[in-house]
């Protein structure tokens, strides 16, 4: 995917660092990866394996201290987001990248009307004001499908629905048209049926609007529905990516496998019903990131190697073009003689 | 039976319109909540009550509150003189009237002025942290450390016995808890989300501290401002009654106390009024207070 079209992102070893009584915690060790106009990444991860973290750095969204960016270059539209100005970042915030947060509920400001909240990013970056200001962002409710949108401008947040707060929260994503959107866990907080909603909302703005788009998620579920690509990161290192389709019928790395199998497979109806996998022990202490493949010490498949030497992001061989993988193991080769023995 | 019910399972129904409920404001609803507090009612009737005395002074005293009247020393409270008179022949009631001005302004005007310092520092010290943070902060528990009225009684000292005087004393003694309250505010709400969502519209810091902070601690500062108010009103009676706040004649509760307190066996009503003015003014801001951070308080929203 993406390979004919420009390169909007290019991220190279970004590593993020918080410091804590204990020691730094390595938050993010090492992030490479390119993300092409249009195209709709997702990423995956559990909690604190650096998803959130490492985009929120790129834009100066971390609080400093206890942040550091101990590393690498986010090149945004070929110029390093990393060596700009905070002027100059806030230029793009909003503007050029726009943001959806988890919670709908507690990212819109409840003493601000909608209005005035759309109409913010209007101010700051395309300088619109007054009348002009508040029929953009009439349009832009419009366009998340709120109905009745004048006449709901000049309500507060509370008044609105959840669903219908993330979508106020994807029009100011969306307000000054950026080149790509982030969204952090937008469905997260959200009912299923709502989530779905929102979902295909998003996926018909970007065939109306064609930015790209982050989304990052711990459910693999959305992924499926949203990205063209996905990346599987953990313990603040990119395990694998690919092609959705690919890493979904051929996972590469033995955490994708593990999240793949936790999940309920609700097509099958009673046939399906099983206890569902659980991938044994925890994450890694990040204060003390372990020198070899993060996910060695959980992965049954992990060799020698895997404890001291960290993998490499690299193709995946015999699978789909683009699809990475970082592993010493063979996981198809594993899984093949899993099948053969039973 | 309704439509609705007897549908079957699986028929799309016509998309129900959106239910635009005429839902309070933020501020109505508070005033809802607040409305429904006996007491705080009480305390704001009273409230509102001594402003409107203090302001229309010159139409409801019955005597000008500075003339005397060597005919009438002393008088027990008569059809004449309600309230009696004092050791010069004051109309009693006339000086509790205007003396509301000077209690009720001394009260504002010093709480104000408490505000005004207390929340760009408070704010400051909140939102930049750091070095700034540190220093605002010592020198707000340096000052803290020290007794409020202690301060005040030493600050109008410094400054010289004059209404005016008291006001600044009271305030600068003040605003330390303002300093205070207000960095904890903007701490509490800085850590909330949308915080965050404003800065990734690209707001600059002082436009998320001015239009995302500041408007989301004011109900904080207003109960404190409340509370405070009572607090610098028996402040002012202190200075007053000390000699270093309302200088005679001008009318003061707490200068008339002062003088009352030589006359306390002869002419009681000479004390017990400006007394009994001073509790009045101090339990209505007081019950104002704890109905406006009972009403605020978020956890009784519903």
């Amino acid at each position: 995917m993406g390979q004919d079209r420009e390169i909007l992102l290019d991220v190279r070893d970004l590593a993020v660092a918080f410091d804590s009584e204990g020691g730094a915690v390595h938050a993010v060790n090492g992030v490479s990866y390119t993300l092409a106009e249009g195209e709709t990444l997702g990423i995956v991860g559990e909690s604190g394996s650096g998803k959130s973290v490492h985009v929120l750095a790129m834009l100066g969204l971390i609080p400093r201290p206890p942040g550091r960016i101990t590393g690498g270059q986010v090149l945004f539209q070929g110029r390093d987001l990393l060596g700009l100005p905070e002027r100059e970042l806030r230029k793009i915030r909003g503007g050029q990248i726009g943001f959806v947060f988890q919670d709908p509920m507690s990212s819109l400001n409840p003493g601000m009307t909608v209005a005035a909240q759309i109409i913010e990013p209007l101010r700051i970056h395309l300088g619109l004001d007054g009348r002009a200001a508040r029929a953009r962002a009439k349009d832009l409710l419009d366009l998340v499908r709120i109905p009745n949108a004048g006449a709901r401008l000049d309500q507060y947040p509370h008044e609105f629905s959840g669903g219908q707060r993330q979508r106020v929260m994807i029009a100011i994503g969306l307000s000054c048209r950026p080149k790509l959107l982030i969204a952090d866990e937008a469905t997260t907080a959200l009912d299923v049926t709502v989530q779905a909603e929102i979902i295909a909302l998003v996926q018909e703005l970007k065939r109306e609007i064609g930015m790209a788009i982050v989304w990052i998620t711990h459910d693999l579920g959305v992924v499926a529905g949203i990205a063209d690509t996905v990346q599987v990161m953990y313990a603040g290192r990119i395990l694998e990516r690919g092609p959705v389709d690919d890493i979904f019928r051929d996972p590469r790395s033995a955490y994708t496998l593990g999240l793949l199998r936790s999940l309920p497979d609700l097509s099958r109806g009673r046939a399906g019903r099983r206890r569902l996998h659980q991938i044994e022990g925890a994450p890694p202490d990040m204060r003390h990131p372990p020198p070899g493949d993060p996910f060695a010490a959980r992965n049954i498949y992990a060799t020698a190697r895997c404890l001291t030497e960290a993998p490499p992001l690299a193709q995946a061989p015999g699978a789909a073009p683009g699809h990475l993988v970082a592993a010493w193991y063979d996981l198809p080769a594993h899984l093949a003689a899993e099948e053969a023995a039973r | 039976m309704t439509k609705a019910a007897i549908a079957p399972a699986g028929v799309a129904l016509p998309a129900a319109e959106p239910i635009l409920r005429a839902e309070p404001g933020p501020i109505r609803a508070f005033w809802t909540r607040l409305t429904a507090r006996r007491t705080a009612m009480v305390g704001l009737v009273i409230v509102v009550a001594l402003i409107l005395m203090a302001v229309f002074a010159d139409w409801i005293a019955p005597y000008d509150p500075i003339a005397t009247d060597w005919g009438a020393i002393r008088t027990a409270p008569s059809w004449a003189h309600p309230f009696g008179t004092d050791e010069v022949g004051h109309d009693v009631l006339s000086r509790i009237v205007f003396g509301a001005r000077a209690s009720l302004g001394a009260g504002l005007t010093s709480v104000a002025l408490a505000v005004a310092l207390g929340l760009p520092f408070g704010l400051l010290a909140g939102y930049a942290g750091g070095v700034i943070d540190l220093l605002i902060m010592r020198l707000t528990d340096a000052l803290l450390a020290i007794p409020f009225l202690i301060l005040a009684i030493a600050l109008a000292a410094f400054l010289g016995p004059s209404l005016t005087n008291a006001m600044v004393a009271i305030g600068l003694s003040a605003t330390s808890t303002f300093v205070r309250l207000t960095r904890a505010q903007v701490q509490a709400v800085a850590a909330e989300e949308f915080v965050e969502a404003a800065r990734a519209v690209g707001n600059p810091p002082w436009r998320i501290a001015i239009r995302h902070i500041v408007p989301n601690i004011v109900p904080a500062i207003l109960v404190q401002a409340t509370l405070t108010i009572a607090a610098a009103i028996i402040a002012e009676a202190s200075l007053s009654f000390l000699g270093l706040g309302q200088q005679p004649p001008e009318p003061s509760w707490g200068s008339m106390l002062n003088v009352a307190k030589n006359f306390l066996e002869q002419a009681p009503w000479m004390a017990i009024w400006p007394g009994a003015s001073i509790f009045l003014a101090v339990l209505a801001f007081n019950l104002l207070g704890d109905g406006l951070r009972d009403a605020l308080d978020p956890r009784q929203r519903t």
